[in-house]
Parts: C-alpha cells; structure tokens; sequence
C-alpha cells in the first residue's frame, strides 16, 4: 500500500554489448515495441540501444532518473509523470517528494551476477541498491535470500531490495526461445503473435544468428578488466 | 511427386478450460510439433472440448462463458478450434464416450467428402475397410487417427480409484491413443511402468517433453484474479477481455459446486454398490 507503480521502461542493450547470439539493436527494439503495444503502462526506450558503447547499468538509470526529473525531455508514449520542477539539488533522492523513485526490475539471475567476478564494480552495485533500489522477481526466493545475506552491500540496502514471489511459472527463457526457432518449432502462446510475425518476415534467429559475437568477451568484462 | 503416406492426426483435448490459458493452446503447439518430428504423422486439427457443467467441478463456471473463451483463444489458429458438443450434453459425459463421439463425427465427414449431399446426419455407416477391404474411395478419404491430447496430470489421474472404468482407459489408450504433454517425463514413463494396462499399450501412448516450462494452471489464473493480481500475457488478450467485461472469477465463483461430489466419481460410486 505503499507505492504506486506509474511506468514501466523496457531498455534493450546495445549491440556493443558482445553477447553470443544477439540480434541487431534495431530489431529487438520493434519487437519489443510489437510486444507492448497493448500495454497501457509499459514503453520501449531506446536510448541504451542507440548508444555507440555498452553503457553501464548505473548509466542507463541515471540517464533515466535525469529523464524523468525534466519532463520537457520526455518523448514518446510515456505518460506524464509527477515531477518536481523546481530543479533542486539532484543528489539526493529523496529530497524530491513529487519526484518518482526510479527502480531496476529484474530477475533473480541478473541478482547474482553481482557475485561475477569482474562484471561489477563494487560502487556500481552500492549505487544500483543504494541510490535507486531493485525489484527482483523470482520462483524461489530461499536462494535470493541467502544470497542478499551473504553480502554485506545488499544486507545494508536490504530495505531497498523488494523481492517478488512469482507463484505462476514461467520459464520462458529467450534462450529457450531462439533453440526453438531455430529448429522449426512453434513458440506461439510464448511471445505475442506480432512478435512472431516480426521474426518470420525477417528471419531472425537462425543458426548463423545464434554465433554472433561467438567467442568474444562480454563487454562489461572487457572493460572491468582494463 | 511423392506421395505423403503420414498418418492424419486429430487432436482431442477435453477439461475444464476454466478459463483456457495461454498453457492450454500451447499443448497443442508442442503435441503437433512432436508428432510432425517423427517423420510419421500429419496433425490437421486440434479439437478443444470444454466439459459440461454436470462435471460439478468446485469452481467451475457455466459452460457458456468456458466455450466463449475457448472460441475467443483458438480465433486465429487456422488449425484448432472449439467444439462445445460436450458442453451443451445435459449430464456429465465420460471422456471415452466425447472420444467415441469425436471418432465417429471424423468417420461421418470422411464420407461426406465423396457423398456430399446424400450423408445424413446421425446415420451410421459401416466402413468398407473393417469388411477386410478397402474400397477405392476410402483410399482417398482415409480418417485420421483420433488422440487424445492432455498433460501428465490426466494420465495420472487413470490411478485415482473410482474416476476411470478400467474398460474406458482400455479404450482410449487400446483403440486411439494418448499425446501427453509433461515436464517430468521420467515420472510419466515410471506411470507407465506401472501400470500392466498402460504398458500394454505403450505403443500408443505418445510422450512429449515440455522443456520451455509453463505452469500456467487455471487455478492458479483464478487465484490470480480472485486477488485482484494482474494475468496478462498468461492468457490470450481477448480472454482477458473476455473475463474483465463479464466479471468472472470472484470469490463466490469459486464457491459454486464446493458441497457436491465429481460426476464421475458420484456415477462409479453407484455403480459399485
């Protein structure tokens, strides 16, 4: 009773970002698009997509929250959001009361990539659950439990980290999906029709799609490596 | 041109659909998919068939909504629709009788297609092929082999005492055959195993591995929308739709038929006594 959900941002990641078997930018942004059409709530951002370089995760919420605090730079279907103008003094938060808290949604699996080694930089995690707060959904929250207990970050920003039971599952894993495809199996009922429609008349995902970036480092990698 | 000497499969699901899930349509997908990967068959239809309100089910709303939802989710499949034949029957009908009913309306078209005008309706005909002949026509309309198509749950539910007439199990896994769709597939086979009628006709009984899990159960969606809690992309839109403008799925829905007992096992009950 205590939060009211007003927007829901869907931001695809760069090609930059060198994972095996992703598609072009520009086709997993209109079918995101096609999958949300019926949503009164939910909008595709591209800007993390359009971007030259693999931004980092903070980036993408920063350039949010920014976003969301100077409505006049708002574009697309987004509705209107509750904002305070007055331009105060961005660092903290929770100085804004009109302004709305901005919150990464994911599931358990990105939660415990915290633990990669390499993958995060350890301010980049405190400022991800410290600054904004994370929603995580998830079948079994035994796990996720112990997994936040385990760390000394997360144990801190505890009260930031909102865990979602998810009693109905559904493990429709993207992975799962393109293995389908590529064998000529159906995946309707899994993704909306429009989508499907989208990856036959483009013929996405094939055995030749699923090398992309094959044998290459992930960029977040590259990068915390240098 | 070589001719596709595949066998022709119609699939059969009955249950509740109470409401049909995004779940339900997709075990049609997977059992076709299966199929057509053996080399051996040709499904050309999927038949829904939702069960009459005598079934007395808890929580099992009118049988009117459940085929308005079902017709609602099959729309844009070109290949599998609603028949609300069962629905529409007075008294709870057992599964084996909807089989036999399906196989024979299959029988009947199959004629229609070289007869099209003289076939009554309701009028049974011998086939020429049980004489130990085929004849000439009914090389070209071969009926396809009728399946009943269902999860592990039904197959498992053959274990529950006073469901299932052992003669009815005999009969739809003997003379049809069953397409189960499961995500635990060595529990399916250990049933199986189990169980002397079953393994006698393994042959027919066709198991197919649902690997991209999808535990959509329509109980679950009621839960779901008894709390107010969000089902989209769980079920087809228009179903959504469907539910949200005629209010269904509240509390006392859930209610309805709480004090009275399963048709089948009321009817097996008094058969024994």
């Amino acid at each position: 009773g205590r939060y009211k959900v007003i927007e829901g941002i869907v931001s695809p990641v760069s090609d930059e970002y060198g994972k095996k078997g992703l598609v072009s930018a520009t086709h997993r942004v209109a079918m995101s698009r096609l999958a949300l059409e019926t949503s009164n709530w939910i909008g595709v951002d591209p800007w993390e997509s359009k971007q030259q370089h693999w931004s980092e995760t903070v980036e993408v919420l920063r350039h949010h929250y920014n976003r969301l605090l100077n409505p006049d730079h708002l574009k697309g279907s987004v509705q209107d959001t509750r904002v305070n103008k007055t331009g105060q003094d961005k660092q903290d938060m929770n100085s804004y009361p009109g302004s709305p808290q901005l919150k990464l949604l994911c599931g358990a699996d990105f939660l415990e990539t915290f633990k990669i080694p390499k993958l995060w930089r350890e301010e980049h995690i405190v400022e991800v659950v410290g600054k904004f707060g994370l929603v995580c959904v998830s079948r079994g929250l035994t796990d996720t439990h112990r997994f936040i207990h385990e760390s000394d970050t997360l144990t801190r920003h505890r009260h930031n980290i909102h865990l979602v039971r998810e009693w109905i599952q559904n493990e429709i894993s993207a992975t799962e999906i393109r293995r389908a495809l590529r064998r000529g199996q159906s995946v309707r009922y899994l993704l909306p029709d429009s989508v499907i429609e989208y990856i036959k008349q483009h013929d996405l995902y094939t055995a030749e799609s699923e090398l992309q970036n094959a044998g290459d480092i992930l960029q977040p990698l590259k990068t915390n490596t240098e | 041109m070589e001719a596709d000497t595949r066998t022709e499969v119609v699939l059969l699901a009955c249950g509740s659909f109470n409401p049909i899930t995004n779940m339900h349509m997709r075990l049609f997908e997977l059992a076709r998919d299966h199929l057509h990967e053996t080399g051996k068959y040709k499904v050309v239809k999927g038949i829904i068939s939702p069960v009459g309100d005598g079934y007395q089910k808890k929580g099992l709303i009118e049988a009117y909504h459940r085929v308005a939802m079902a017709v609602l989710a099959s729309e844009s499949s070109n290949w599998v629709k609603v028949d609300p034949w069962e629905s529409e029957q007075e008294e709870w009908v057992e599964t084996a009788k909807v089989v036999r009913h399906h196989h024979e309306e299959l029988l009947m078209s199959g004629q229609c297609k070289d007869e099209a005008d003289h076939v009554k309706k309701g009028k049974k005909r011998k086939l020429r092929a049980s004489e130990g002949g085929v004849s000439e026509k009914l090389l070209n309309t071969a009926v396809p082999e009728l399946k009943l198509l269902c999860g592990a749950d039904l197959l498992e539910s053959f274990g529950t005492p006073n469901l299932w007439k052992e003669e009815d199990i005999a009969e739809i896994v003997g003379k049809y055959g069953l397409v189960c769709v499961t995500r635990s597939g060595s529990d399916a086979q250990r049933f199986i195993y189990q169980s002397d009628l079953l393994w006698k006709h393994k042959k027919n009984i066709h198991l197919v591995n649902e690997w991209i899990t999808n535990d959509i159960s329509a109980t679950r969606i009621r839960r779901a929308l008894r709390r107010a809690q969000s089902v989209k992309y769980l079920l087809p839109e228009p179903v959504l739709d469907y539910i949200q403008s005629h209010n269904l799925y509240s509390p006392d829905s859930e209610e309805k038929n709480a004090d009275v007992i399963l048709a089948p096992l009321q009817k097996h009950a008094n058969l024994s006594k």
